[in-house]
């Protein structure tokens, strides 16, 4: 049946809340209007207040509530709800949420999930669409992960329930209305585990979450020039699958990494140092990445401006040293 | 318009209270002088002298307590704690807050409160791990049901509130009683713990203990509230105020808070007025700070002898039971001595041991690596 990932999101949520009675869904807006994006509606319904429940408009409260639930035999996930929005929770997630099982050396785990609706696409105002999983990919004892899918987002969202570590879920909110053909409940590959998504000899891209489209598009535009691409969805930031991206720039020997964020100190940078550590003999080329400016995110009007594009995309891929030629942009003394 | 009754109200929450019912006494609660004669009838309310066998029991703790803060203090200067954060002046606070809980109750302390731990049992060498820096929580919280003491101030707050809730959702009779500081009521975690504390009416205990400085900063740099316990109302939190150097006060008015968290009473603010006797850390300078005299003035009032006035006045308290109580102390702080005199051994493979349940694929090699790097 034809499904978006918004309501696969809410499936999930719907069929872990059947099968255990200590998953809990809390947070602004979650209850009577079902999200602001939708993705709880009906769950107050069918579980009552007790199960899904509207909280105080404070995030570090809200986190710091599923801490000490998470402590007394909970499985809490909270909604955040938008990426900048999550800033207050900030201390609570690095300080509290991250460490707790190191700190106690084991004795206190959190099986809990952080939701938040992240990244451009939509036309949001200001704070309305920051892409923020370098702050969480960056924090130590925090799992990752951002379905580019609906059946990952089933997935995904089932398995960071139940597991036992802290995973903040981070859902790109031009996805929510994406569709797909999917049979629910589906179990798709676990995390650490990336995915090619289109199979390619001429050069690797590596996206994940909103970016994980818009390579496919741009694979499909290569290939119609007679250059083949292939696409690699992480879907795990944390833990990070370093066999699939390796092999498959082994193969390609060349590599464009694709993200939405800021690039300078981003998830990006950090995927491509990773691909020229392990790959640095296979390399034709440098790794070369398409990534947001290093700029606030803009307003609507210029957002076409900030997100990258198929057209940056294929441009990017034609630096590759095809004719062994250097990339002019990062020559000694172009800038 | 809408009124508070139209709307609807979960079942999580609770009726509003009225705001008299949740304003602080106009003074502090206490049932001594300041020499440990009774204070005037009017001084304790409606609260009750607790029990002398609980006053006993506070008596050896608190002398027991101060011992080892000395014991500790003493250590940081031999370099067998890395830094120690004293409680001295403050053991009404430090003990009542445990002796006001059931072994079932759960205590989230913060650095400051390493008194409070040894009050609640747990062995001193895993109470002071923090401190000498060979781990960061050395005991086990679970089995002491006693949280890791927090750093980050007040972050430990919405904590207790979540798993005081937790508790009462899963129909336990479980409280939480949380230690903050002054200067903690100046963050906003106090203020988001004690708000959702109060719309999910959980079983919590919040206990300020008002030592009079933050670091360096006094109180008035803090609040222009008229109370640091005022700042319950507003939230519609029941607050008290109690005179933190009277342990016949703390404990009657922390055994009130958590009786009443307990019986469904909701969540209630206490503030201690006491004072910090010594520097914030062994690394502080308070001279930088604050008078000498002041000092010496909170020094009169110390808790410990008040207590003691008072139990000897009634014959409750015998000279024999004063030796015994400071025998226990020297016997414990030598044991703390003895065990803490080795350097302390860290085992590097437990960076990576419990930062996931299961090892990423990525810790896995760097604690290769590590391993490799150490064998060399």
């Amino acid at each position: 049946m034809t499904v978006t990932m918004g309501k696969a999101l809410n499936a999930a949520l719907r069929d872990a809340m059947r099968e255990d009675d200590s998953v809990l869904m809390f947070g602004e807006d979650v209850g009577a209007l079902g999200g602001v994006f939708r993705v709880t509606d009906g769950l107050t319904a069918e579980f009552g207040d007790d199960r899904c429940f509207d909280t105080p408009l404070a995030e570090a409260g809200i986190v710091g509530l599923a801490v000490g639930m998470a402590m007394n035999g909970f499985r809490p996930v909270v909604e955040m709800q938008f990426d900048a929005f999550a800033y207050p929770a900030f201390e609570q997630i690095a300080s509290h949420v991250a460490k707790m099982r190191n700190r106690t050396r084991g004795a206190i785990g959190l099986p809990m999930v952080i939701r938040v609706p992240y990244a451009g696409g939509i036309g949001g105002v200001e704070h309305h669409s920051d892409s923020s999983e370098a702050y969480y990919a960056h924090t130590p004892g925090l799992k990752v992960v951002t379905p580019a899918t609906v059946a990952d987002a089933y997935s995904l969202l089932r398995e960071a329930i139940a597991d036992p570590d802290p995973v903040v879920f981070m859902e790109a909110k031009k996805l929510y209305w994406a569709k797909d053909e999917v049979t629910l409940p589906v179990t798709t590959e676990p995390f650490g585990t990336a995915v090619v998504r289109r199979e390619g000899s001429d050069a690797t891209l590596v996206a994940y979450g909103p970016a994980v489209p818009v390579a496919l598009e741009a694979a499909e535009a290569a290939a119609a020039d007679g250059r083949s691409l292939e696409v690699v969805d992480l879907r795990t930031l944390v833990p990070f699958d370093d066999a699939t991206v390796a092999a498959s720039v082994r193969r390609t020997g060349r590599c464009v990494v694709v993200a939405e964020a800021t690039g300078f100190a981003g998830v990006s940078a950090e995927i491509a140092a990773r691909v020229q550590e392990r790959c640095f003999h296979s390399l034709w080329a440098p790794v070369l990445r398409v990534t947001g400016w290093d700029v606030p995110f803009p307003p609507p009007v210029l957002e076409k401006y900030q997100l990258p594009g198929v057209d940056r995309i294929l441009d990017t891929v034609d630096r590759l040293q095809w004719d062994d030629v250097p990339d002019p942009r990062f020559l000694a003394g172009s800038r | 318009m809408t009124t508070q009754a139209e709307h609807r109200m979960p079942a999580t929450t609770a009726a509003a209270p009225a705001e008299a019912g949740l304003l602080p006494s106009a003074e502090p609660v206490r049932f001594l002088d300041d020499d440990g004669g009774p204070a005037p009838d009017d001084a304790h309310g409606r609260f009750e002298r607790p029990p002398t066998e609980l006053l006993r029991r506070a008596y050896d703790a608190m002398v027991l307590g101060r011992r080892f803060d000395a014991q500790a203090t003493a250590l940081t200067k031999q370099g067998r704690l890395a830094v120690y954060p004293s409680s001295r002046g403050q053991e009404a606070g430090e003990i009542g807050a445990v002796l006001a809980l059931r072994e079932t109750d759960w205590l989230f302390p913060t650095y400051r409160d390493t008194m409070s731990l040894i009050g609640r049992g747990i062995d001193p060498v895993e109470a002071l791990t923090l401190l000498r820096g060979s781990w960061h929580c050395g005991y086990d919280p679970v089995a002491t049901r006693t949280a890791p003491q927090c750093t980050p101030l007040a972050t430990h707050a919405p904590h207790a509130v979540g798993l005081a809730y937790a508790a009462r959702r899963r129909g336990e009779d479980t409280v939480a009683l949380v230690l903050i500081g002054d200067g903690g009521t100046s963050e906003g975690d106090f203020h988001e713990a004690l708000n959702f504390a109060a719309v999910f009416h959980a079983p919590v205990v919040f206990l300020v203990q008002n030592n009079g400085y933050a670091i360096s900063v006094p109180l008035s740099r803090q609040t222009a509230a008229p109370s640091l316990a005022h700042k319950g109302v507003g939230y519609g939190v029941r607050s008290e105020r109690v005179d933190g150097n009277d342990p016949l006060a703390v404990l009657a008015v922390l055994t009130d808070a958590v009786e009443s968290a307990r019986a469904g009473g909701g969540p209630v603010l206490v503030e201690a007025h006491t004072y910090r006797v010594e520097p914030h850390t062994n690394a502080d300078d308070d001279g930088r700070y604050r008078d000498h005299d002041e000092v010496e003035a909170w020094k009169r009032r110390d808790p410990i002898t008040r207590l003691e006035a008072h139990l000897r006045s009634r014959g409750e308290l015998t000279d024999d039971d004063v030796s015994a109580a400071r025998e226990a102390a020297e016997t414990f702080a030598a044991d703390v001595r003895a065990r803490l005199s080795d350097e302390p051994a860290g085992d590097p493979a437990d960076l990576f041991a419990h930062v996931y349940a299961e090892p990423t694929p990525q810790l896995r090699e760097q604690a290769t690596w590590l391993a490799e790097e150490l064998a060399r």
